[in-house]
């Protein structure tokens, strides 16, 4: 397994083994999913949608509905104007949306089709709207996708019409599973503050089975809720990366203030997350949560012994691993190596500033790939790795420990529906961490050593 | 339920007119009557429609190319195409003797936008040095995604620079996602590089052994080669080269050589199949070893080229040994699916090769279609001539291959060729039409609105396609096999395959699941009131 991977680390000049991040469309693709009767649709070449709803559909084993411009060479010499328009006519036409969000690919950002000029002259039935984002594939991530098509739909939807503002939130969840929406919408709710979520894919890929598929299940963001998020009295951006952007121009198209916070991962972040509410809305935090974080306290205290002072690996996307490594050093873990494939210098400085004041010294690096990532545990192992799939070849090389957290996870099922934001989320991780070392411990036991209560 | 011309116009009557025109060319419903049933196919998509298309670097990388273990893949263009294209197809191999199996490797140039602007050259070749250094593979390729194409970059040139800084073979594959009009440009591109760059390469003259063959368009998805390879090794054959599942530059070097090539996926391959007939003499079988009837006379076909009593003898005992041991356990399967109806909507030729298998199980298959098909792989090869080229088939280069002066070697005579031809398909593929029963339907890229809308007036039992649509007739209480990854099970083909493949479709049915979709208070009334007993 990875047999060519060797320890020593040579500097790489150019491209990427084993990338840790995508390209944007698929970002943008999901971020259009949590819109309600949204149809996302792909400008560029077929394979593009193909392989963006292959992903998803892997990872939420969902139906993940998508529509593409199918471009030609012909296409790509006289500009993709004809086919944006057929696409728009056929949607419509066949699919009738309420909503089709298009994103850019790499081929037509650079012929440099110009999607608003194209909107221009399209047909689009009354009551009908059509948003778009431009997401080139050759800058930032899946990540930056995601953020440029929340920020589409600010740009396209959001209005400010009320003299003042409303006593509501809006929330930008990022780039996480339904089952993390759904926690977060809980724990607001639980305040007794009301929320506009934006995008929110639960109800659209985590949707139940009735025997009738339906092509716009029942979740999503609804219009008049994305108008709405100009007369709220605040947004929080959960995660600098795949939130900020748009809540920055929610404030300067609308005024309504921008908070940035880390995803509510760990119970750090998550008391964070609810004191900024408490602050931001006025209202108290209810005994209910409190007694949540406590229990997530008593869980964290009593099985201190099976993570504290562990060496771990963390890789992912970098909202998610920002406060994820700050939840595993709560635990009295030691992040060591910590990497992103999505570019940004604030994840390193991020870290870093973290690793530094629990006086820890390890690898950080944005824009890196699991090659290099697997050279580091070479150089300096682990008892645990933290990720997506794709760490799954590492580990079995390595004969790691490993836990799926993140985008994507193709291999195991269940994990969309389940939290890891919040205190219940918190909880979640505390039990597949604890249960991934002791099953390793359990495993390499010698008779002998072998309990029953550990 | 069957359907007629009618229903299909009523269906048809929600697309606009210029796309009702289109689409109704794509859909037969089978008559045999009709001396020729024309199918539209390999023409554009209509953009919006919801296709299940991919792109031509799909076809070329992730198809034909990807499965080659010894080669490291190298993807020129931003990190998305190659990072999908990696590890997602099941194509396993074993890791050979010396190691070189790169299949865990993703390679990308991860292109970002100042190589848009200046260029992605210097960057392709620098990574190129690297692969080198850290992989020292056997070759490399280069695939390229849709902006090389239009930035200009000249991935030959650097290909070709790199060969002699390196002195191993580096190829370069123009398989841009916008070529053509599906996978479909990208296989045949594959495949021109593959017959140009590979096979040939290595100094073998006559074949090392008795029945030597090559196994083209098997990709080895969730084991499938080797339980092929199990029987014809056992039968006597040796396999030369595996194109490209499980395969190898190494071994198709030396492709040349065969007595036989066996065509599984007609489609992604034939290019290879026809240009080794003209190039090495060699001519091809269009076999399918997929379901125990369609194995077994696959097997006598290739038996009744060779033509020796003892290949034959030594056929049948196996055949025999091998439906003896599966026969007995696929009745007992057979019990709980016959009579039930399938959708069978697939790639290139797994549409057609899989109602043999549903066939086994006494599953009718009342939908057949292709995602990126050509005419013949429906009507059969003769239509090629009568195939019109247009505009997006013509940026393909077409590869006019001579006999080669150092290898070509005619295998069998004119003579017994054209004998043999009147028996078996040799270097011929019938299509699937033909073998459709009368009144059920084929259907050419089918998309979503026909989807469903098939699926409400026929009903099928079981829907078989991709990942993509998956989930859309699960979520309407059909089951639904996914007939590209198995559904990350198999193998399904050969003997042992039939069998695994019948277990798991006899669970799809039975899984006690499909029993919950309904909560058992629907329908009933909350209040239920009870009948006071009179008093006496």
């Amino acid at each position: 397994m990875l047999n060519h991977t060797p320890k020593e680390v040579i500097e790489r000049k150019g491209g990427l083994i084993n990338p840790a991040k995508t390209c944007q469309p698929i970002g943008a693709m999901y971020a259009a999913l949590g819109i309600h009767k949204c149809l996302p649709h792909s400008h560029g070449s077929q394979g593009c949608c193909s392989y963006h709803r292959m992903h998803l559909t892997r990872h939420f084993r969902d139906p993940i509905m998508a529509s593409t411009s199918s471009f030609t060479e012909g296409a790509c010499v006289f500009g993709g104007g004809a086919n944006l328009k057929t696409a728009i006519k056929n949607v419509f036409a066949i699919y009738n949306p309420d909503v089709m969000a298009i994103h850019t690919t790499c081929l037509t950002e650079t012929i440099g089709d110009d999607i608003p000029g194209f909107l221009g002259q399209s047909e689009v039935p009354e009551g009908k709207i059509v948003i778009h984002a431009n997401t080139p594939s050759y800058v930032g991530s899946h990540v930056t996708g995601f953020s440029n098509m929340v920020k589409g739909m600010v740009n396209y939807l959001s209005a400010a019409t009320t003299e003042a503002k409303k006593e509501q939130v809006n929330i930008i969840p990022g780039f996480v599973n339904p089952g993390d929406m759904r926690e977060i919408k809980r724990l607001v709710k639980a305040m007794g503050i009301n929320l506009i979520m934006f995008p929110d894919t639960s109800g659209v890929v985590d949707s139940p089975m009735t025997g009738k598929f339906e092509m716009y299940p029942k979740g999503g963001t609804t219009v008049p809720e994305l108008k709405d998020t100009g007369n709220s009295k605040m947004t929080l951006a959960l995660g600098s990366f795949a939130s900020t952007d748009a809540a920055i121009q929610l404030e300067r198209k609308c005024k309504v203030p921008a908070r940035s916070l880390k995803a509510p991962i760990g119970i750090k972040a998550t008391d964070e997350f609810l004191m900024t509410l408490r602050r931001g809305l006025v209202k108290e935090i209810p005994y209910e949560l409190e007694e949540e974080r406590g229990q997530l306290v008593d869980v964290m205290t009593d099985t201190h012994y099976h993570f504290h002072g562990k060496k771990v690996a963390i890789f992912g996307d970098p909202d998610i691993i920002i406060a994820l490594t700050e939840f595993v050093l709560s635990l009295g873990m030691m992040p060591v190596h910590v990497l992103t494939g999505t570019p940004g210098n604030a994840f390193e400085k991020e870290v870093k500033a973290m690793l530094l004041e629990a006086g820890l010294k390890g690898n950080v690096k944005a824009a890196g790939d699991l090659f290099e990532f697997h050279q580091w545990i070479k150089n300096e192992p682990v008892d645990l790795i933290i990720g997506n799939t794709y760490g799954k070849y590492i580990a079995r090389a390595e004969d790691i420990p490993f836990v799926r957290v993140g985008f994507p996870i193709l291999d195991r099922s269940v994990h969309s529906y389940m939290p890891i934001v919040g205190y219940k989320g918190a909880m979640r991780l505390v039990e597949m961490i604890s249960n991934a070392l002791l099953d390793r411990q359990d495993r390499d036991a010698a008779e002998e050593d072998f309990e029953l209560v550990m | 339920m069957s359907l007629n011309e009618k229903d299909i116009d009523q269906i048809l009557e929600i697309y606009p007119a210029k796309v009702k025109r289109s689409r109704k060319k794509h859909i037969i419903i089978r008559d045999a009557e009709q001396a020729h049933q024309e199918m539209e196919a390999n023409t554009r998509t209509i953009p919006g429609i919801i296709t299940n298309r991919g792109c031509a670097y799909a076809g070329c990388k992730g198809v034909v190319l990807g499965p080659l273990k010894d080669i490291v893949h190298i993807t020129h263009g931003p990190v998305g195409c190659g990072y999908y294209s990696w590890l997602t197809r099941r194509n396993k191999a074993k890791t050979p003797e010396d190691g070189k199996n790169y299949l865990a490797y993703c390679v990308t140039t991860d292109m970002q936008e100042t190589d848009i602007v200046f260029g992605g050259e210097k960057k392709l070749a620098k990574v190129i040095d690297e692969v080198v250094e850290i992989f020292k593979p056997n070759a490399i390729t280069i695939s390229a995604t849709c902006p090389v194409g239009l930035i200009g970059d000249d991935i030959n040139a650097v290909a070709k620079a790199a060969q002699e800084k390196h002195g191993l073979p580096v190829m370069a594959f123009s398989c841009e996602g916008y070529k053509g009009v599906s996978q479909s440009a990208g296989h045949h591109i594959a495949n021109n590089g593959v017959l140009e760059w590979m096979v040939g390469q290595g100094e073998m003259t006559e074949a090392p052994a008795k029945y030597s063959i090559n196994m083209l368009g098997e990709y080895n998805i969730g084991g499938d080669s080797w339980e092929i390879d199990r029987f014809l090794r056992e039968i006597g054959y040796h396999i030369i080269a595996v194109a490209t599942g499980d395969g190898s530059y190494e071994d198709l070097k030396n492709a040349h050589v065969a007595d036989l090539n066996l065509v599984q996926c007609h489609r992604s391959i034939n290019y290879i199949a026809e240009m080794l007939e003209i190039k090495y003499g060699t001519p091809w079988l269009k076999i399918n070893f997929i379901g125990v009837e369609a194995t077994v006379k696959s097997l006598r076909d290739m038996a009744l080229y060779f033509g020796d009593k003892e290949l034959i003898e030594k056929t049948e005992e196996v055949i025999a040994r091998e439906t003896a041991r599966v026969q007995p356990i696929l009745d007992q399967y057979r019990k709980i699916c016959e009579g039930k109806t399938a959708f069978c909507f697939v790639g290139g030729s797994r549409g057609h090769h899989y109602q043999k298998l549903f066939g086994d199980l006494g599953i009718d298959t009342v939908l057949a279609g292709y995602e990126f098909a050509h005419r013949d792989d429906y009507e059969g090869r003769h239509v090629i001539p009568d195939i019109k080229v247009d505009a997006d088939s013509k940026n393909i280069p077409e590869l006019h291959v001579q006999p080669d002066p150092k290898f070509f070697k005619l295998k069998i005579s004119p003579e017994k060729a054209a004998e043999l031809k009147k028996k078996i398909p040799l270097s011929n593929y019938p299509g699937m039409n033909t073998e459709m029963k009368d009144g059920y339907l084929i259907v050419d890229d089918l998309n979503h609105y026909e989807t469903e809308e098939f699926i409400r007036i026929l009903k099928p039992d079981i829907f078989a396609s991709g990942i993509k649509d998956k989930y859309i007739p699960q979520k309407m209480g059909i089951p639904s096999k996914q007939l590209h990854s198995y559904d990350y099970s198999g193998p399904y083909a050969g003997f042992n395959g039939a069998v695994k493949f019948a277990e798991d479709i006899t669970a799809m049915f039975t899984t006690p699941t499909w029993n919950f979709i309904t909560p058992p208070w629907k329908g009933k009334p909350m209040l239920e009131g009870a009948m006071q007993k009179e008093a006496k």
